[in-house]
C-alpha cells in the first residue's frame, strides 16, 4: 500500500521517517519556523537557562542515584562515599547541589520577568498557570532533595516542613504520621521523599515544562514591548517583527548558556559550599534526632515564605494560618493575569505608580528573603509581618492601582536596536 | 527601561538573594586563622601528629589510609610503619578509631566525635583556636575547659605540649595567662595545631587539588567558549536590523 508522501518532500532516510513521523514538522513549528520577537534582551535568556539547568539536574541525578543510598544509615554515608570515593562524585554532586540553586535564581528572574514586561496577560494566561505549577512542583522536589543528604539541617527540615501539614485541623496529626510514615522523620521518611525526588515529581516537572513550552509555542512569545507581533505580518505571512528562532536565537541563548556556566563553574570549582548556602554547615554532621541546630532554616530559596510561616502568630488555638498564608502567597501568583487591568502590558509603558508597586515589590522580596535566613527576633517579625502584607497587596491591589496607572502609548511595531548598528525600527 | 539597568538590576537581584554573613562574638582570645591546603609539608606534619595525638580517640570515618597517602604523598612503606597503628588494618580501610562508642561513651559521657568532616562544619579557624583555648577549671571533671566550646567532655590532651593556662579576666577583658611551660614554645605549639588543622581541613575535603586545578582549565575554557558564542552570535545577528 502507497503511503503519502510528506509535505515537506524530504527524500532519503529523513524521507522515510517524515513520512511516518513528524520529525521535520516540529523541527519547522519550534525551531526554524518558530518566529520569535527579534527585540528579546537580557531577560529572555532566563528561559533557556531554566531548561538547561534541568537537564543538569536530572543528568548528574541519574548518576547520582546510581551510588546514593537512601536508608537512615547509609545515607549520609553514601554521600561522603560519592564525594570521595567515586571518580568525578563530588563534581556530579555539586552540580546537582548548586544546580538547585541556580535553578531558583533563574526561575525567580525568569517570573520577574513575566511580571515587568506582563508574559502573562491574554492570551497567555495558561503559559503562566503552567510555570506557577512548576514553580510548586520545583519546591517541593527542592524540599524532597534537600532531605535525602541525611544531614542534621535535613533531617530538621523535614521535620519542620511535614509538620505544617500536623496544623491541619482535626486530621492533622494523622496525616502527619501518615505522610511520616513513623511519628517522627526516619528511614521511612527518607524513602518516600526519595521515591518522590527521583521519579514521582521530576516526571511531572518534565510534563509541566513541556505543556509551558507547547502552550508558548501555540501563541507566540511575548517581548519587552508586550506587543503581538502576530498583528504585523509581511506578504509572505511571517511577522515583520519576528525571527526565526533557528538559528537567530540558539546562537543568542548559547551566549547566555557561556555566561551562565562561566558563574555556575566558579561556584562549583572555587566556592562548593556557597559559602554555606548551597549547603550549610549544619548539614556536614549526619542526622540527629536529639541534637537540634542552632537555628533551623530551609534552603535560601525558600527564605520569604520561610520568613511569612514563621512571623504569622498561632491563633485561636491552631498554627494553621502561618501555612495558609505561605500556600497563599504561591497560589497568589497564579491569578495574576486576571489582577492585572492595565490596558498595557509592558511595564515601558505602564505609568509611575507600577514601576513603583513593582520596585516595592522587589525590595520586599529581597528583604524578607534575607530574614527568613536569620535568628527570630521581634523586630525581624515585625518587620516580616508588614513584609507579608506588603507582598499580598502588590497582588490583590492590583485590579485597582493597575487601572488608575496613567499608562503610555503603546507604538504598533517593536523597538529593536541592530546589533550592528542603532536604528529604530518604525512603521 | 535600558539594557544597563536591566543587566544591573538582574546583578542586584543575584547579589541580594542569598542575603549576608553574619557577624559572630567569638571568645576570648580569637585568633583568625585561614588553612593552607597547598602547604604540603605541613599537611603532613598535620597527618603524623593526628595519627599520634588524635586517632586514639577520634575516627576519620570517611577517609582512607590509601586516599592520604597518594594525596600527600606519603610512600607506603611509611604509611604502614608510621601511620597504621592498627594491625588489622588494611591501607584501603577507612581510619577509624580503636575506641569503641559505647565504652567512650562511658569514659567520656560522649563518644569522641568523628573528625573527617570537622573542618567543614564548624570551620577551620574554629579547630585552630579550640586547640589553643584549654584552660584550668577545676569545676570540670577532666580539670579543664574550653571557651569556644563549653563544658567540653574532652579533656586538654595536649596540655604536655602547650602547658596549661588559665583564664582571666570577664567579657571583653577575658584572656589567658600561662601558668606552666609545655615541651613546646607557644609559636611551636601554634605551629602543631595549624599543622593539624591544615590536615583536618584537607580531610575535610580531599577532593580540593583536583577541584581547583579542573576548575582553572574549565573556566579557561569557558571563557574561550563564551568569546567565541557571542562573536558567532554578532555574526549571525548582524545583518538584522
Amino acid at each position: 500500500m502507497a503511503i503519502t508522501p510528506n509535505p515537506y518532500k524530504t527524500t532519503g532516510f529523513l524521507g522515510w521517517i517524515d513520512d511516518r513521523f513528524p520529525l521535520t514538522k516540529i523541527w519547522k513549528d519550534h525551531l526554524s519556523d518558530y518566529y520569535a520577537p527579534k527585540n528579546f534582551n537580557f531577560w529572555y535568556f532566563f528561559g533557556s537557562l531554566a531548561m538547561l539547568v534541568l537537564v543538569n539536574q536530572l543528568l548528574t541525578g541519574i548518576f547520582l542515584t546510581m551510588h546514593y543510598d537512601p536508608s537512615a544509615e547509609n545515607a549520609f554515608g553514601s554521600v561522603q562515599y560519592i564525594m570521595r570515593d567515586v571518580p568525578w562524585g563530588w563534581l556530579i554532586r555539586d552540580l546537582h547541589a548548586a544546580g538547585a540553586s541556580a535553578f531558583f535564581i533563574i526561575v525567580y528572574l525568569h517570573m520577574l520577568r513575566g511580571i515587568m514586561y506582563g508574559s502573562h496577560r491574554k492570551p497567555r494566561e495558561l503559559i503562566w498557570l503552567f510555570g506557577c505549577l512548576i514553580f510548586l512542583v520545583l519546591m517541593a522536589e527542592a524540599f524532597c532533595g534537600y532531605v535525602l543528604p541525611w544531614g542534621n539541617m535535613s533531617y530538621w527540615g523535614a521535620k519542620v516542613i511535614i509538620s505544617l501539614f500536623g496544623a491541619v485541623p482535626f486530621v492533622g496529626h494523622q496525616l502527619q504520621v501518615w505522610i511520616q510514615g513513623d511519628f517522627t522523620p526516619s528511614g521511612a521518611t527518607l524513602n518516600r521523599l526519595f521515591a518522590f525526588h527521583v521519579i514521582a515529581l521530576p516526571l511531572v516537572l518534565v510534563m509541566l515544562v513541556f505543556l509551558h513550552v507547547m502552550a508558548l509555542h501555540e501563541v507566540g512569545s511575548n517581548n519587552p514591548d508586550g506587543i503581538e507581533i502576530k498583528q504585523h505580518k509581511g506578504p509572505d505571512g511571517k511577522p515583520l517583527d519576528g525571527i526565526p528562532f533557528h538559528p537567530y536565537y540558539t546562537v543568542h541563548d548559547l551566549v547566555g548558556v557561556g555566561v551562565f556556566l562561566l558563574i555556575f563553574a566558579a561556584v562549583i570549582f572555587f566556592a562548593p559550599t556557597g559559602g554555606g548556602l548551597v549547603i550549610e554547615p549544619d548539614n556536614f554532621l549526619p542526622a540527629n534526632p536529639l541534637v537540634t541546630p542552632a537555628e533551623i532554616h530551609p534552603a535560601w530559596y525558600f527564605g520569604v515564605f520561610y520568613a511569612m510561616l514563621r512571623s504569622i502568630p498561632a491563633m485561636f488555638d491552631t498554627q494553621i494560618w502561618g501555612v495558609l498564608v505561605m500556600f497563599g502567597a504561591v497560589l497568589v501568583l497564579f491569578f495574576l493575569p486576571w489582577l492585572d487591568r492595565s490596558p498595557v502590558k509592558s511595564i515601558r509603558y505602564k505609568g509611575w505608580i507600577f514601576k513603583t508597586a513593582l520596585a516595592i515589590f522587589i525590595v520586599d522580596f529581597l528583604v524578607m528573603n534575607y530574614l527568613g535566613m536569620q535568628a527570630v527576633n521581634p523586630l525581624y517579625t515585625a518587620i516580616t509581618r508588614v513584609g507579608t502584607a506588603v507582598y499580598f497587596a502588590f497582588f490583590l491591589l492590583m485590579p485597582w492601582y493597575s487601572r488608575w496607572d496613567r499608562t503610555k502609548p503603546v507604538p504598533d511595531r517593536v523597538s529593536f536596536h541592530g546589533h550592528g548598528g542603532s536604528q529604530r525600527v518604525t512603521s | 527601561m535600558s539594557r544597563r539597568f536591566n543587566a544591573a538590576l538582574a546583578l542586584a537581584v543575584i547579589a541580594l538573594l542569598p542575603g549576608w554573613a553574619r557577624a559572630e562574638d567569638h571568645g576570648p582570645g580569637w585568633m583568625a586563622f585561614s588553612a593552607s591546603p597547598n602547604n604540603l609539608v605541613s599537611v603532613q606534619r598535620g597527618a603524623r601528629d593526628f595519627m599520634n595525638y588524635c586517632s586514639g580517640c577520634h575516627s576519620l570515618q570517611y577517609q582512607r589510609y590509601q586516599r592520604m597517602a597518594t594525596d600527600l604523598h606519603i610512600p607506603d612503606q611509611l604509611l604502614k610503619q608510621d601511620l597504621m597503628f592498627n594491625p588489622d588494618a588494611k591501607p584501603g580501610d577507612t581510619m577509624v578509631s580503636a575506641m569503641p562508642d559505647q565504652q567512650a561513651a562511658t569514659w567520656f559521657g560522649k563518644a569522641p566525635p568523628d573528625l573527617s568532616l570537622e573542618a567543614q562544619v564548624r570551620g577551620a579557624d574554629w579547630i585552630y583556636n579550640y586547640l589553643q583555648h584549654f584552660y584550668l577549671d577545676p569545676a570540670r571533671p577532666t580539670g579543664a575547659n574550653n571557651p569556644q566550646l563549653p563544658n567540653a567532655a574532652m579533656p586538654d590532651v595536649l596540655w604536655s605540649l602547650q602547658g596549661w593556662q588559665k583564664l582571666v579576666g570577664k567579657g571583653d577583658q577575658a584572656h589567658f595567662e600561662s601558668v606552666s611551660q609545655g615541651r613546646m614554645t607557644p609559636e611551636q605549639y601554634r605551629d602543631f595545631v595549624a599543622d593539624l588543622v591544615n590536615f583536618l581541613d584537607y580531610v575535610a575535603s580531599p577532593e580540593r587539588a583536583q577541584r581547583l586545578s579542573v576548575g582553572f582549565k574549565t573556566m579557561i575554557f569557558l571563557v574561550i567558549l563564551t568569546g567565541l558564542l557571542y562573536l558567532l552570535n554578532r555574526e549571525y545577528w548582524r545583518k538584522i536590523h
